[in-house]
């Protein structure tokens, strides 16, 4: 099973190789992993998707906590939950089918982002199950490069 | 102040008076800042390694963090090795090293080696530090992370260019880590459901650890079990933390522990493991450890809780306070304590009693060779029990933890959960100077004594009256052990003399290589060779009475086997016991 967990740290030099190390060192695989600067410039959020069932998480979680620069860990097993990718693209197309791949965009809320006469660059975001499919569509026009983010997630919740 | 100036005063502000320093290009700053001090005296080790292990005996001697210091590059990773095995026995340790200028960083700098990224998997944290101003800051935190808690090495790495750059310090008065919160204290909900298991058990075992040592708690142990009546079996980490004379000791548990400890520990009903962390040299098959009982494990680390063994009641505490706790709320229950008269699960008992007699530790007798149990157990005696021991690793290492049984905590120091050879004499070094008032004897084996043996002249040159008994079998003992039990006897390098064709079961005075009082004699130690039983009593005697360093190498054979034995991956039913031998523990005497 897939989790999803909210990891913010010490906005420190060496921090991430603390964590890497951990996944490592400690057998376990991460997924995807996102960091950048929260709003205070000290810290820093990862979010980290770590594939393992219920025990492989509980060790995650705790051998986190055992890092000195981890602040705070947030588990999104039980949250409602917004989880968003960011994927960048270059398609192949010509005159017979820009069109068609532009309409996909247009269903995918995607947008073109780079135009040239073979090619396309494309940038979309949703869920991991969105981008798949957007992928999987695309795969039949021909994709000659692409960049995807892990996952970023936010718990929806009140104040 | 210059940056090396600020470091040596903030590590005298800690209370540091022994440092085990070997300097080089990159730290040679922080030494001369160390000729300045008036408070720390420096011990020059011979050997990085040396030094760390010194720093460790310290540390294990004492509670308090062992400090060592070494340059960049080569330097620094031959630390390595020493801050792995404070990590995995949990020894408070503060290792600083010089790095090159920041400027040189990541150029393939000479000496120079990515030291905060080597260490970053075996040190409870690390610092390369990037700011003269934070230096005084980060010793703080060094030693407050090394020492709280669950105690662990932190590596402190200073780049040349701030050790000679100067600053105004400010002293921080006080550690403010947002992220590491190491009090943590059980609630008596917790602690009264132990109670209502306790008072249901009928064959209630303890289960303890070296988080009775490192979180001083043996006093209160002490108590629980007194109040209880409940036996209880140390880990060899936990040895000294139960006084192994009292009653309600069964010694220690694991794969060369006492039959009786892993009979009870298995059969129990109600294992109270506090300060341990189911290794896998102490329960074997995982899954059939304690296969029946009702598991409650004490721990102020959160992460060892469920980590190798899922248990019934997990209480996340200091185990001082759970069992001051515990201990409290035992009387109102009307616990009374006693040390003797014990008169509670009497059938539990009663089996427990059948199985001390039926399996004791014991060993072949001989005539003229020595066994190397004997020799230890006429250490023991000798010593009345008195002196703090370390070891190497190996068979003499489990033969040290059979046959000197200790009774007080710190009495027992060894390399146990990285198992490093070379540690005995250098960590030894480190005990005695923390403990000059007491008797400091490694023993050792002949392959892990030659791993640190440039020892010798830190303890020649500073003064150092630590003793080594080498137990020379010329072989690498517990490796051979295995090949005679799981290689049909094929030596696979385990010999480690030079007349390999003249390879006797005791080697004898022509075919014994390396010569070592040869090599004690280059470096100024005095030292004896005995390779008959009837000479070990009065050789012993020179021992003792030397009042400075010295060793004392005794000749045995390398066909004894360390038992009983569990073999890995098994359980407590597979164990390797040959029967009462000739002689139990005490009789040959």
């Amino acid at each position: 099973m897939r989790h999803t967990i909210s990891v913010l740290v010490e906005n420190k030099f060496g921090v991430l190789t603390r964590i890497a190390g951990m996944f490592s060192g400690r057998g376990f695989n991460i997924d995807t992993l996102n960091v950048a600067p929260t709003l205070e410039a000290s810290t820093s959020r990862m979010t980290i998707v770590v594939t393992g069932d219920d025990t492989v998480l509980e060790q995650v979680t705790k051998q986190l906590h055992k890092l000195i620069d981890v602040i705070e860990i947030e588990d999104y097993r039980d949250n409602e939950v917004v989880e968003r990718e960011l994927l960048l693209m270059r398609v192949k197309v010509d005159s017979t089918n820009r069109n068609e791949v532009m309409q996909l965009c247009d269903i995918f809320r995607a947008r073109a982002v780079d135009v040239q006469h073979e090619v396309l660059g494309i940038e979309v975001t949703g869920n991991e199950s969105k981008i798949d499919k957007f992928l999987m569509l695309m795969g039949k026009f021909g994709i000659t490069e692409l960049s995807r983010t892990g996952r970023v997630a936010l718990a929806r919740k009140a104040l | 102040m210059t940056g090396a100036d600020i470091l040596v005063e903030a590590l005298e502000r800690e209370g540091v008076t022994t440092i085990f320093a070997y300097p080089g290009g990159a730290s040679m700053a922080m030494h001369q800042a160390l000729t300045r001090s008036k408070k720390i005296r420096t011990y020059l080790p011979r050997h990085e390694q040396g030094g760390v292990f010194a720093a460790e005996g310290y540390a294990r001697a004492t509670g308090r963090a062992g400090v060592c210091m070494a340059t960049s590059g080569p330097g620094a990773t031959n630390l390595v090795t020493g801050i792995a095995d404070a990590f995995l026995d949990s020894t408070p340790l503060v290792a600083i090293t010089g790095q090159v200028p920041q400027a040189m960083i990541g150029k393939g700098a000479f000496q120079e080696t990515d030291v905060f990224s080597v260490t970053a998997q075996i040190v409870k944290h690390n610092y390369l530090v990037t700011d003269i101003n934070d230096i005084a800051r980060i010793v703080k935190e060094a030693f407050h992370i090394a020492q709280t808690g669950r105690p662990g090495p932190v590596l402190i790495d200073v780049p040349k260019n701030i050790q000679m750059g100067k600053t105004q310090p400010v002293w921080p008065t006080e550690v403010n880590l947002r992220g590491y919160k190491p009090d943590v204290r059980c609630g008596d909900h917790e602690l009264n459901e132990l109670m209502g298991f306790i008072r249901q058990a009928k064959k209630p075992m303890i289960y303890f650890g070296g988080g009775i040592i490192s979180g001083h708690a043996h006093a209160e142990l002490l108590e629980f079990a007194e109040r209880t009546q409940i036996p209880t079996a140390g880990t060899l980490m936990g040895l000294g933390a139960f006084p192994q004379s009292h009653e309600l000791s069964l010694r220690w548990l694991g794969m060369h522990g006492t039959v009786y400890s892993n009979n009870a520990v298995n059969e129990a009903d109600l294992l109270i493991a506090v300060g341990v962390r189911f290794d896998d040299r102490v329960t074997g098959k995982l899954s059939e450890f304690c296969k029946h009982g009702t598991i409650v494990h004490i721990d102020i680390d959160n992460a060892e809780i469920n980590k190798n063994k899922v248990v019934r009641l997990p209480i996340q505490s200091d185990v001082k306070f759970a069992l001051t706790r515990l201990n409290a709320l035992l009387e109102q229950a009307g616990y009374a304590r006693k040390s003797k008269g014990f008169d509670l699960y009497p059938e539990w008992r009663a089996q427990i009693a059948e199985w001390k007699e039926g399996f004791p530790f014991c060993y072949q007798d001989s005539e003229d060779a020595i066994q190397p149990q004997y020799a230890i157990e006429l250490l023991h005696k000798m010593t009345k029990g008195q002196a703090i021991i370390t070891t190497g690793v190996g068979q003499h290492q489990m033969w040290a933890a059979q046959f000197y049984p200790v009774d007080e905590p710190r009495q027992f120091i060894s390399s146990l959960g990285l198992g490093s050879m070379g540690y005995g004499y250098p960590s030894a070094l480190g005990a005695k100077v923390a403990r000059p008032d007491r008797e400091v004897i490694d023993i050792d084996g002949d392959g892990s004594f030659v791993m640190n043996i440039q020892e010798l002249a830190m303890a020649r040159v500073e003064g150092i009256a630590a003793k080594a008994l080498v137990l020379n079998n010329l072989h690498l003992g517990m490796v051979v052990q295995w090949e005679d039990r799981f290689f049909a006897s094929n030596r696979g390098h385990t010999f480690l003399g030079l007349f390999e064709d003249e390879a006797r079961v005791v080697a004898d005075t022509k075919t014994i290589y390396p010569d070592f009082m040869k090599i004690c004699d280059g470096f100024g130690i005095p030292s004896r060779r005995v390779e008959h039983k009837k000479d070990l009593a009065e050789a012993m005697q020179w021992f003792l009475e030397q009042k400075t360093a010295c060793v004392l190498e005794v000749m045995v054979p390398y066909t004894e086997h360390v038992l009983p034995m569990i073999p890995a991956g098994a359980t407590y039913k597979d164990v390797i016991y040959e029967g009462k031998k000739t002689l139990q523990a005490g009789e040959g005497l």
